[in-house]
């Protein structure tokens, strides 16, 4: 089974992106500002970040390796990212204007999330099967889904809250983070790979 | 010669009012993730200074050749260039760190100042102010990195640069994820204070990505 269920769930809850490896807070802060934003942002990410991870390990075990290219990893995953989400964006608009209409402003910001590079960094570094690099990014993508959404719910709160002036705003959204956190180190040590 | 003093103008601008962590609130990936430790956080905010640099002159050299509809691609891919540079000479250079934080290193490319900086500066201008403004917020964000692991190591581990300092209980929880949380946020609220009480701001930093 190639460890796939530990890989998935060491990717969504115990290396959580967000709170264990600090990526992605970039767009983390930028669309949990409302409950609607946030669950719009998870749908698209997590879909982005399964397809563009599963071409990103076929480039580079089919083109990459064979040609000893690897030490262009950089260069070429991010081209292939924004590529992908730019082709995603005009397939979007033709085919189905709805939910383009509805997602189409998530797709433009997914180009600037580090975990949309990360994940197929850390494939070609690990050396993982492609199953495994699947998992792999569809749990990084339900975490990356989790941390926004449990996020988005405490700030819509923390609207009404009273903060101190210079605390308002970003500040408090990271001591909060901060918490969430220290809550999610609880899940370490529940699976060793 | 009135420039002299835009540069430096320019750079200030870097390191204070819109500084790219406590003020613009871009790229705060890095502030929180590798400035557990005074060593690492000088190396990245080294790295980042060196790669804004050079990507604000490359923008700027090139920048009448390129079609505006292709402007962001190619931007994506100087940056890129320049990362891989700077990955390579740290993976030759400095193994030790470079084995913890080689992934923040190549994830370099994704920092949104970086191409903020060249779509909004260096595109427009000339080589020698591009050159100036990426200096500034390189200088900027290297100062941001270094007082937030200053501060995460010297409460955290009790030491600075690895040597050990005060003797005292250190509290783990600022080496941890949450404590770089933390440690940003408290000072960016200060930073927001200092703004609102001595220079009359309006004190909110910038939000989004």
């Amino acid at each position: 089974m190639e460890n796939l269920f530990e890989l998935f769930i060491a990717a969504s809850l115990i290396n959580n992106f967000v709170f264990t490896r600090y990526l992605g807070l970039c767009i983390f802060f930028g669309v949990t500002k409302k409950m609607e934003t946030a669950v719009g942002m998870s749908i698209t990410f997590t879909a982005v970040m399964v397809i563009s991870s599963a071409l990103s390990w076929v480039i580079y075990k089919a083109i990459m390796i064979p040609l000893n290219l690897t030490f262009l990893k950089i260069v070429i995953f991010i081209g292939i990212v924004a590529g992908f989400v730019q082709a995603a964006d005009t397939i979007m608009r033709k085919v189905s204007p709805g939910l383009y209409y509805k997602l189409g402003i998530y797709l433009a910001l997914i180009t600037t999330n580090c975990i949309i590079l990360a994940v197929p960094l850390i494939n070609a570094g690990e050396n993982y099967s492609f199953l495994q690099s699947l998992s792999f990014a569809l749990g990084s993508g339900i975490g990356f889904a989790l941390a926004l959404i449990i996020m988005a719910s405490i700030r819509e709160r923390l609207e009404l809250a009273d903060v101190p002036k210079s605390f308002q705003g970003l500040p408090i959204a990271f001591v909060v983070t901060g918490l969430i956190a220290l809550a999610f180190l609880g899940f370490s040590g529940l699976i060793t790979l | 010669m009135s420039s002299t003093s835009n540069y430096w103008g320019l750079i200030k601008n870097g390191i204070f009012a819109e500084n790219p962590i406590f003020r613009v609130a871009l790229s705060l990936c890095p502030a929180v993730a590798v400035s557990s430790g005074l060593k690492n956080g000088f190396l990245m905010g080294v790295a980042v200074l060196f790669v804004q640099t050079m990507v604000n002159v490359t923008v700027s050299i090139i920048r009448r050749f390129i079609h505006p509809k292709v402007r962001i691609p190619s931007y994506m891919f100087v940056i890129a260039t320049w990362v891989t540079v700077t990955d390579l000479m740290m993976a030759a250079f400095a193994r030790d760190v470079y084995r913890q934080m080689g992934l923040y290193i190549q994830l370099i490319v994704a920092y949104a100042i970086i191409l903020s900086r060249a779509e909004l500066f260096a595109s427009k201008n000339k080589v020698a102010p591009s050159f100036f403004d990426g200096l500034g917020m390189g200088i900027g964000f290297f100062f941001a990195l270094i007082v937030i692991s200053f501060f995460r190591e010297l409460l955290g581990k009790g030491s600075l640069w690895g040597i050990p300092i005060v003797d005292f209980k250190p509290m783990l929880i600022m080496i941890l994820p949450t404590g770089g949380f933390f440690a940003v946020g408290i000072l960016m609220g200060l930073f927001n204070w200092i703004d609102i009480r001595f220079f009359g701001g309006g004190g909110a930093s910038g939000g989004g990505h």
